[in-house]
């Protein structure tokens, strides 16, 4: 067993973990943080991507079934959970709601993570900058398109850019309204 | 007196199942954790078929944190045979299918002995220490050769590897003419053959399965899409009390057709947690759902169709050799079944024959797939009569129109015997066209044509029509389905006004809870936000078959209307009481009850469910309850239809396609929330673009499936996928009071045939007919080289 100790989602943890725990396990089995969850066994699909502070502190999207726990020993986590205070929500989660950019929800905390990580490093990204940078991150229900509006409409808000007020409703679309035909 | 409300059918609700899941506050099976619970890891067989001469678990038994560890020949006695629902002929082969091998294995990933152990990492390190020997024999991979003389049989005691052979000819059903006759007078035949490769429906979240023993009752927790039938097959299979069984589906991370199953895993999970006597999980790793959660396609299609000169259609004959894998899932004989009567699609075929023959093979076994036979049969349909018009030199949506069934024909009742209740295939295949803007690109094309551009363009056509809403229980029954196709809802007015509603349906991310809450709130006339949906949960929900096939909202959302309408009228009775009246004197608008002429005298459905609460106050002879259920079953399928428009650039130097434009018009009938509609259309044609260009499951020779992980099964990623422009027209289905259709599968339906039209379309000057799927940039390539040296040579 190796001892380590970490922030997550602000709170400090130590603990013993087996050498070859992944972070994603240790943060599911041990720390009982399941908001993290895990899609497959080749690091393809990052449904586990969490933010982990890197060696300077600055906090970057990584997949949690790549690193071992004991790689995140002195690190700070952030989780789908701990993204906002309770009760609140974060921009991107915000976005991902009113944009419909979600159906069964289980690749949607990762896809979050990554996003959150891609508007750090673009405040202003294009839907294909957007594209590329979600590439890890699969998603079998919505066709992703919903998810760029999301993480573009995000970072609007993010930079302040004319945030749109939270409503009950989506946005219009820009598209027609639907014609009525005869039967 | 409250302001009249915006009715909240047509609204782009949000969905109220969103919060938790973008706060990661979900409870996913995986997520659930119950007091003494123990992991159950499965070691699975290496080979694609062998004898198995010995298994021992006993170092694995002795291992440090295993609590037991057992393989196919200690359960051999109980264990029986899991469950084919759709025995499509009366003389089909139906093999035992035992959840854990005994004296054989079938296919790689087939499940053959089990450790149960106080952690994950522990049951995974036992498999290690089980000692298996196996005497490996003949394997057949190929379809076709397994129905070849000689072959290796997968099941030896059956004597063939033939499944069924399942007929529908329109001559014999007195629906259309022979189609012996139409070939000898056809101008024109076009024959194609295409095959649908095999794909991996891959839902997200992985299957995962808690059988809980304790407490003197079982429950069941599963990423499953049919809680319901779950319980039902549970009991009849295992001899267990259904009334002791309860199955919840808490969230469940998708679907699309893979979690239509009752798995080996289930029952294992189950024998398992019956041995300890304490909760048993067990979830699949994802290399685990490649190998042996079953598979979707798979299929040849000989096609012929039959023609005059002027493009109409004189007849078309299918022949399909659908490959079962070495199993019979919970429906893998139906599902090609479920195509036969697309094949004439939204056409006036005049004749019509199909036959398809079901095969074993040592692969995993396919069943339900997105679409489940109609992606199928739409591909083969909207491919030939692209096939039919460069034949004729005729535009391809000239084609269609000259054998499309027009607006003014509806209801039209077609050669395979279906009656089509509504469609307007003109005004989505119009609408389709002006928003592309079909014929600049056509002259766009025109232009890179004449220019031998090295990048082609193609335009890409599909117009599709699917049957869902499944379905009416007597045409189950004639198709030798095991159950109905009804679907069941409660209603339940809680005193304070606020609205509990029971589905039978079971979502795993349609957005039900959201959609219903709009349904009910109209109905009952209450707030949107007073609704709370329940389902996935059989002590909750009853009553229900669950979630596929696009029939929740046709079938279920039509149970919940008519649950509604039965309290309404219940209150109805105690209105009139309370305001002393005749229940003929109120009208009720907005949840109020108002006498008229006196519209100052009211109650809303808030007061009387208070007064049927308090039940002071009741007429004679009325229940204390205004709560109502409703079972439909429904009369006929939805025909959802719409025109998908596909412009791609082919490089054919690279053989690299780039998809530029996509654009559908779907008519779903009325729609309840357009935000899901949309989602649902932009995820169905992702996947149906995934076939057409990115997904197949490879096995080798030996039977090894050599996809078996996201590095190799390439579901698309955001970069690979173009942004959908989608529209709708909107012709209420005429065969339920919403006017409502399905959605969930019409755009993968609809999209494989459009991308892949669009590739040949710009390859056509080439001499390229066909590109096998998926349209890989070697596979287009290679389909450049091929035509281009038969041109040399002929």
């Amino acid at each position: 067993m190796a001892r380590i100790s970490l922030t997550v989602d602000g709170v400090t943890y130590t603990d013993d973990v087996a050498p070859r725990t992944l972070l994603a396990y240790y943060l599911r089995d041990q720390l009982g943080k399941v908001g993290t969850v895990i899609g497959c066994d080749t690091t393809n699909c990052g449904a586990c991507t969490v933010l982990m502070t890197d060696a300077d502190g600055v906090p970057r999207s990584v997949k949690s079934c790549a690193v071992l726990a004991v790689q995140a020993d002195g690190r700070g986590v952030t989780t789908i959970e701990g993204l906002a205070p309770d009760g609140d929500m974060h921009p991107m989660q915000r976005a991902f709601h009113e944009q419909h950019a979600l159906q069964c929800g289980f690749c949607t905390p990762g896809m979050i993570m990554s996003a959150v990580d891609l508007v750090a490093d673009n405040p202003d990204p294009t839907e294909d900058e957007v594209r590329e940078g979600l590439e890890g991150n699969l998603c079998r229900c919505t066709g992703y398109q919903n998810i760029v509006r999301a993480v573009v409409a995000a970072a609007a808000e993010m930079r302040g850019a004319g945030a749109a007020p939270s409503t009950a409703e989506a946005p219009a679309k820009p598209a027609p309204e639907p014609a009525e035909v005869a039967s | 007196m409250t302001a009249v409300a915006e009715p909240e059918i047509g609204r782009a609700r949000l969905r109220k199942e969103d919060a938790r899941l973008i706060t990661g506050r979900t409870r996913w099976t995986e997520n659930i954790a119950l007091p003494g619970m123990l992991h159950m890891a499965i070691l699975r067989s290496a080979h694609a078929h062998a004898r198995i001469s010995r298994v021992d678990v006993s170092a694995a038994a002795a291992a440090p944190n295993v609590v037991t560890a057992f393989s196919g020949s200690d359960v051999a006695e109980t264990q029986g045979t899991l469950a084919c629902a759709w025995p499509v002929t009366e003389d089909i082969v139906m093999p035992t299918y035992p959840p854990l091998a005994v004296t054989e294995v079938r296919h790689v990933g087939e499940p053959v002995a089990v450790v149960v152990a106080r952690d994950r990492a522990s049951a995974l390190d036992a498999l290690e220490l089980i000692d298996i020997d196996y005497e490996p024999l003949p394997v057949v991979r190929d379809m076709e050769a397994a129905l070849g003389e000689g072959s290796p049989l997968v099941h030896a005691d059956a004597g063939t590897n033939k499944s069924y052979t399942w007929i529908f000819d329109s001559a014999q059903a007195g629906s259309g003419g022979d189609v012996a006759a139409a070939a000898q007078e056809a101008e024109v035949t076009i024959k194609q053959r295409y095959v649908q490769q095999r794909l991996i429906p891959s839902s997200l979240e992985p299957r995962s399965v808690i059988v809980d023993p304790t407490s003197g009752d079982w429950t069941i927790y599963s990423a499953t899409q049919i809680p319901h039938i779950l319980r039902f097959l549970l009991a009849a299979t295992t001899g267990t009390p259904e009334h002791k069984i309860n199955v919840v589906a808490p969230d469940v991370g998708g679907g699309f057709g893979g979690k239509l199953a009752v798995t080996p895993e289930e029952w294992i999970a189950f024998a398992a947690a019956n041995r300890v006597g304490r909760p048993v999980k067990y979830t699949e790793s994802r290399s685990e759902t490649m190998v042996s959660a079953h598979h979707g396609r798979d299929v040849i299609q000989d096609i012929t169709l039959y023609a005059k000169r002027d493009g109409t259609v004189t007849g078309l004959d299918v022949k399909l050799t659908a490959n079962m894998g070495a199993y019979l899932g919970l429906v893998t004989p139906g599902v090609p079944i479920l195509g036969a009567f697309m094949y004439n699609a939204i056409y006036k075929f005049p004749a019509y024959r199909f036959e398809c023959t079901g095969v074993f093979t040592n692969t995993t076994k396919t069943d339900a797939y997105r679409g489940a036979g109609r992606p199928e049969a739409t591909y083969a349909i909207e491919r030939t009569m692209d096939e039919l018009a460069a034949e004729l030199g005729l535009d391809p949506i000239e084609v269609r129109r000259r054998n499309w069934i027009k607006h003014e024909e509806f209801p039209f009742t077609t050669v395979a015997t279906l009656t089509y209740d509504s469609g307007n295939y003109e005004a989505a295949t119009d609408k389709a066209m002006s928003l592309l803007g079909y014929a600049e690109l056509r002259a766009e094309q025109e232009a890179r044509r004449a220019a031998d551009d090295r990048v082609q363009l193609g335009i890409g056509i599909s117009t599709y029509t699917e049957m869902c809403g499944l379905a009416p229980s007597r045409v189950l029954g004639a198709l030798r389905y095991g159950a109905g196709g009804w679907e069941n809802a409660s209603v339940r007015m809680l005193p304070t006004g606020k609205v509990e509603v029971v589905t039978g349906t079971s979502p795993h991310g349609q957005g039900h809870v959201t959609a219903w809450s709009q349904i009910v709130a109209d109905r009952l006339g209450v707030p949107f936000e007073d609704v709370e949906v329940r389902h996935g949960d059989t002590r909750i929900a009853h009553k229900g078959l669950d979630t596929y096939g696009s029939r929740s909202l046709t079938v279920g959302g039509i149970a919940l209307v008519q649950a509604c309408d039965r309290v309404v009228e219940k209150a109805r009775t105690v209105a009139a009481h309370l305001l002393e009246c005749s229940t003929d004197d109120l009208e009720f608008a907005d949840g109020t009850f108002r006498v008229r002429g006196t519209p100052d005298a009211a109650k809303t459905m808030g007061d009387c469910a208070l007064a049927v609460f308090a039940a002071h106050n009741l007429p004679d002879g009325v229940e204390a309850t205004l709560d109502a259920d409703a079972t439909f079953d429904p009369q006929t399928f939805s025909f959802p239809h719409g025109t998908h428009l596909c412009a791609a650039d082919v490089d054919r130097e690279t053989g690299e396609v780039h998809i530029r434009r996509y654009v559908c018009v779907d008519d779903v009938g009325r729609v309840i929330n357009p935000m899901i509609v949309e989602g649902q259309v932009h995820g169905g044609v992702a996947q149906g673009i995934a076939q057409a260009l990115f997904e197949e499951a490879v096995y080798d020779a030996d039977g090894n499936l050599l996809t078996g992980s996201f590095v190799d099964y390439t579901i698309p990623s955001a970069v690979d996928l173009p942004t959908i422009e989608s529209d709708r027209t909107e012709t209420p289905a005429t065969s339920n009071p919403l006017g409502v259709k399905g959605v969930g599968e019409a755009g993968t339906i609809a999209s494989t045939p459009a991308v892949v039209n669009a590739i040949v379309d710009a390859l056509r000057p080439y001499g390229v007919r066909d590109v096998p799927m998926p349209c890989t940039p070697e596979r287009v390539w290679r389909a450049i080289r091929s035509a281009s040296s038969q041109e040399v040579t002929s």
